[in-house]
């Protein structure tokens, strides 16, 4: 099956993002097909390059790049939402003055329409969030 | 796109405190550009976001409530609101802004794009969606 992901929610606070990575990395070893995951509101916060958790508790943003990376998995973070909270890629950080990006590995910023275009596409569309 | 998706928006909180109101309006907007089948719900506190008069002066908030009133110029049409939310908070269908749409079929008569619905019909309504997005 073909599934699209949603992430609302960003790392450590809600459990949502690890939710999701688990039911992405089980589906993706049970053949199925993961056609994008769409990060939105403070889900955009997944794809920061500067978070360091503890040694021994999980990265977030790391198990998503490495997951990504695997299966060439397309991780996109909403323009709207991200510039709001702060996720730059090298373009948007020179477009708005800002001194660097920050946008982890394998992740891209775009716009809502690959939102609206994963659920045209996909035969699941799954929310992962409050 | 060939392929028509019935698109469910199912708005959940406040239109204040939390972003989620805000940002679903913003991707109701946009996916409005792909000619989908597009509904939107409005549920528990979710119906406040289409309350009249708001206004946001006290709380430094952006107050985005007149967006709801363009929805109409997009091609969203088809709103609906759970009854038992209304009534469970005091509200009736005279305290929510009058969201109107021009029939292209019709003369392009001026029509009510709100329906207040039931709990059966809500259910019917979600479970019939190809795609449920839930804010």
């Amino acid at each position: 099956m073909k599934f699209a992901l949603q992430i609302n929610e960003g790392p450590f606070t809600h459990q949502a993002s690890d939710s999701a990575y688990q039911f992405a990395k089980a589906a993706l070893e049970n053949g199925h097909e993961i056609f994008r995951v769409f990060f939105y509101h403070d889900g955009v916060n997944n794809g920061t390059m500067y978070g360091v958790p503890p040694v021994d508790d999980r990265n977030v943003q790391q198990q998503w790049s490495e997951l990504a990376d695997k299966h060439d998995l397309d991780l996109v973070i909403c323009v709207a939402a991200a510039q709001r909270r702060g996720i730059m890629d090298e373009d948007e950080a020179k477009r708005h003055g800002k001194g660097a990006s920050n946008i982890a590995p394998k992740f891209r910023i775009s716009g809502l329409g690959q939102l609206i275009e994963a659920g045209i596409q996909a035969d699941r569309l799954l929310v992962f969030g409050d | 796109m060939s392929e028509i998706k019935k698109f469910v928006y199912l708005n959940r909180k406040a239109p204040y405190g939390t972003v989620y109101a805000l940002e679903s309006l913003e991707v109701v907007l946009i996916g409005a550009a792909f000619e989908q089948d597009v509904r939107l719900v409005f549920v528990d506190d979710g119906v406040y976001q289409l309350t009249k008069g708001q206004t946001t002066d006290g709380i430094g908030m952006k107050n985005f409530s007149k967006t709801y009133s363009a929805l109409g110029d997009y091609d969203v049409n088809k709103i609906y609101i759970d009854e038992q939310s209304l009534k469970d908070r005091g509200l009736t269908i005279d305290d929510l802004q009058d969201l109107t749409y021009e029939d292209e079929d019709d003369d392009w008569a001026e029509k009510s794009s709100i329906n207040v619905v039931s709990r059966e019909q809500l259910a019917e309504l979600i479970s019939e969606a190809d795609v449920l997005l839930n804010f």
